[in-house]
């Protein structure tokens, strides 16, 4: 280390796979945690050596973040051990992970936006008992930079910086607090495939210096070159421990994240395409920062078929459904539903011709969660006139309608009177689909529909799509989890950083054909 | 006409003071991030205590203390209510005036337009005989004022503290992660806004007026409130405010004063209705340039840990 006399001292550790005799960096034994009773961890278990990269690899929800979140304070363990370099350390909250040497970086960066990196550090520095001026904190900030290999000008503002930027000031924060164990979760997800070399080779260095890194990671294909070792986690559980990287095929490491006994997925029909109900053609839109989120997209949906956008999280998606709901303007090209140019049509238009939105976040863009069930399901059909007229609406008929739609969707947890709120995400998101599905839908728009929902729930969703689209709807499925756009898509196409891939017939689009198509080859 | 300008300078000072001490009151507040639309309910309890501890038969630096004293009691009423309490802090604060003006209605009635002997003019005291008079006419609070004016300055951007204090109304997660105690720096800036605007409020009564009158304060509140968007949160920005609107003021009366057919209702409306242009303008640059602290009125809870 040729850190200042006066910089903070990190833990003392030895260089790279050295020390056999040196206790791990940090050991987590039988962990359980729980969500409001749902178990997310179960009896897991994690170890990492110091001067290694660990890359920690799982599905969504397999409970690698949850894991990690656990080593960094921010959960506390139902039960179970945590172990930092060979001492039993109480970790109650952040702060004491700090001070044990762990430093984890969030996907959302915990930065102030309008201050300087400096005097991001000093706050923080601040915060961990080591009083030091915003001149000070540059110069480490300027020393640490150039120790480890990258530009930062400490003067820059947060919020003038690229996400790249951003997460090497984050990086370098926590490193300043003393951090010998570093934790990144997705760090790749939000980064262009240059940066992320830079990163990863960046991550590689500290190691070399003797550091200790996590790489929360679903995809292995970008980080493998990089990393030491590797621990797979499925459905809360630690499947492969440890194993090193040169001894495990990319298809092992799938079959242990994937597993072997996972319950046969719901099913599209074959194709029966029919008319174009919806065409986009150049369609671009701005993003709130500057700049566009979707830039040029074309697509072409058709009756009776379901058209899957694969994709990582933040690459537009969100952008293109506001922007198909009416909620977005259009910054360049058009947007046709069922022939009709409704590129600047009002959110009303939309719907009478056909529109249906299933947004990923359903209380905030569909429903009310103060509003009772009956009320949420008439929502959309009030302004129609179905339920009587602008002097007085016919709550017994609401009432009834609410009542055969809890029958046939099979919606527990409540009556036509109970709040909205009161029910479970997958109730809600049943609640949801028996509104949008009813009666007049020709082009469902879903986003994530599956999204923090149980395996069952998630399934009802999937049942409901299918048979919507065997009725002669079209789908537009938006999602992140690959299974799900896999099984129940005709066509596929990747969605990367406001552009679409050409689509691939349901038999071509492998995960591993998808999985090159979103890290950005295209 | 030099003669014109002399007095209407002369004045001014004692016009700009209340609402640069209050302005500044609320630049703390609101820099943690906690909207404070209580300062005319602040100023109000200020005043009276000072006016009152005055005619007790104290010293007036006394009535002073007293005003700080009180502004201070009142807006920690107001900070338990938002912080701790978490209570709606537009609310809260209409809340806090509407009491401090019942207050002072209640208790101040009996000690309405009894003059007292105020703070001495630097030129009454023995050592200010032969000032100019444009310094010599002001009381010591002014300096005073232009002191705190630096001291909030220095503690907002060049203390650990004041660091702390911004992130906290920039991003209230960042800096509970850091460390900071979000809890405590805003109340503590609350206090420290009802401080300074007792001490306007005190000004009016003590150093300015000589007298207590119900609703002295008629409105500085409401101004200070739309002077500190106008100062972009910024204590520099503040003393422009203060000049600008309490300079308005005082020439609508100074024109009075000799004479000019002046419509006094129209003199009266002046400072109100630059309000209202400085708040268009505000709004219009509002976004990156506005300086408004990003997390401004939002309470800030600790995501609860499962």
């Amino acid at each position: 280390m040729t850190a200042g006399a006066d910089a903070p001292t990190p833990v003392a550790r030895p260089g790279p796979h050295e020390g056999t005799g040196r206790a791990p960096a940090l050991l987590l034994r039988g962990i359980d945690k729980a969500f409001d009773g749902k178990p997310a961890l179960t009896d897991a278990g994690f170890r990492l050596e110091w001067g290694e990269v660990h890359a920690l690899v799982g599905e969504n929800g397999a409970g690698k973040s949850t894991i990690m979140n656990i080593a960094a304070a921010v959960y506390a363990a139902d039960a179970g051990e945590v172990v930092v370099d060979g001492r039993d350390v109480p970790l109650k909250n952040p702060a004491d992970a700090i001070a044990a040497g762990i430093g984890m970086v969030h996907q959302h960066f915990r930065l102030v936006g309008r201050f300087s990196v400096a005097e991001n550090v000093a706050l923080s520095l601040g915060g961990a008992g080591r009083k030091c001026s915003v001149a000070e904190a540059a110069r480490l900030v300027r020393e640490k930079a150039a120790e480890i290999g990258f530009r930062l000008d400490p003067a820059a503002r947060i919020e003038t910086l690229s996400v790249a930027e951003q997460q090497r000031a984050e990086i370098l924060k926590v490193l300043l607090l003393g951090a010998g164990i570093l934790v990144l979760d997705e760090p790749t997800a939000v980064l262009t495939e240059d940066e992320a070399q830079a990163l990863l080779s960046l991550v590689k260095g500290l190691a070399g210096q003797g550091h200790a890194v996590v790489l929360i990671t679903h995809k292995l294909r970008e980080v493998a070159g990089y990393c030491d070792r590797i621990t797979v986690m499925r459905q809360g559980r630690t499947v492969l421990a440890e194993a090193p990287i040169a001894s495990v095929t990319m298809e092992e490491v799938a079959r242990h994240a994937v597993g072997e006994t996972s319950p046969a997925p719901v099913r599209s029909a074959a194709e029966s395409a029919g008319a174009e109900v919806l065409a986009l053609k150049g369609l671009s839109i701005a993003r709130a920062g500057g700049g566009l989120a979707v830039d040029g997209l074309s697509l072409s949906l058709r009756a009776g078929e379901i058209l899957g956008i694969a994709g990582v999280g933040g690459n537009g998606q969100s952008e293109l459904v506001a922007c198909l709901n009416g909620l977005l303007s259009v910054a360049g090209g058009h947007l046709d539903i069922n022939g009709v140019d409704m590129t600047r049509a009002s959110i009303a238009a939309r719907r009478a011709a056909g529109l249906r939105v299933i947004p990923a976040d359903r209380f905030d863009s569909a429903m009310a969660r103060g509003l009772t069930l009956a009320e949420n399901l008439a929502m959309t059909e009030v302004p129609t006139g179905a339920y009587g007229g602008a002097f007085r609406l016919r709550r017994g008929a609401m009432r009834k309608a609410a009542e055969q739609a809890i029958a046939d969707r099979e919606i527990r947890g409540g009556g036509p009177a109970t709040q909205a709120a009161l029910l479970s995400g997958g109730n809600a998101q049943k609640l949801l689909l028996a509104r949008e599905l009813a009666g007049g839908a020709r082009v469902i728009v879903a986003h994530s529909p599956s999204r923090g929902l149980d395996m069952r729930a998630a399934r009802a969703v999937h049942v409901a799509l299918v048979e919507a689209v065997a009725q002669g709807a079209a789908c537009l499925l938006v999602s992140e989890e690959l299974e799900e756009v896999i099984a129940l898509s005709h066509r596929i196409t990747v969605m990367n950083r406001g552009a679409l891939s050409a689509p691939l017939n349901a038999a071509e689009a492998t995960p591993a054909r998808l999985g090159e198509l979103m890290v950005g080859h295209a | 006409m030099s003669e014109f300008l002399l007095a209407w300078l002369t004045v001014l000072p004692s016009y700009a003071a209340p609402l640069l001490l209050a302005g500044l009151g609320l630049v703390l507040s609101e820099r943690a991030g906690v909207l404070n639309l209580a300062p005319e309910g602040m100023m109000a309890v200020g005043a009276m205590t000072g006016a009152l501890t005055v005619l007790g038969g104290h010293d007036p630096w006394t009535g002073v203390l007293a005003g700080v004293a009180a502004g201070t009691a009142l807006s920690l009423g107001f900070g338990l209510a938002v912080v701790v309490f978490r209570a709606e802090q537009t609310l809260a604060g209409l809340a806090t005036v509407a009491l401090g003006l019942g207050i002072t209605g209640v208790i101040g009635r009996a000690h309405v337009q009894k003059p007292f002997e105020g703070l001495a003019r630097l030129s009454e005291t023995g050592w200010g005989a032969d000032l100019p008079r444009l310094i010599g006419q002001q009381t010591l609070l002014i300096p005073v004022a232009l002191v705190l004016l630096v001291a909030v300055w220095w503690v907002l951007f060049r203390t650990a503290a004041g660091l702390r204090l911004r992130a906290v109304g920039e991003d209230p997660a960042a800096a509970d992660v850091a460390g900071a105690n979000v809890q405590a720096i805003q109340l503590a800036a609350v206090l420290g806004s009802g401080a300074l605007c007792g001490l306007a409020g005190a000004y009016l009564s003590v150093a300015s007026a000589h007298v207590w009158v119900e609703g002295m304060v008629a409105g500085r509140g409401w101004v200070v409130v739309a002077l500190v968007i106008f100062a972009r949160w910024r204590p520099a920005g503040v003393l422009w405010g203060a000049l600008l609107f309490g300079g308005t003021e005082a020439l609508t009366l100074r024109l009075q004063a000799v004479g000019v057919d002046f419509p006094v209702y129209l003199g009266a409306m002046l400072p109100y209705a630059l309000t209202l242009v400085v708040l268009t303008i505000a709004s219009l640059r509002r976004g990156a340039s506005s300086g408004e602290p990003s997390a401004l009125g939002f309470i800030y809870l600790r995501q609860d840990k499962h």
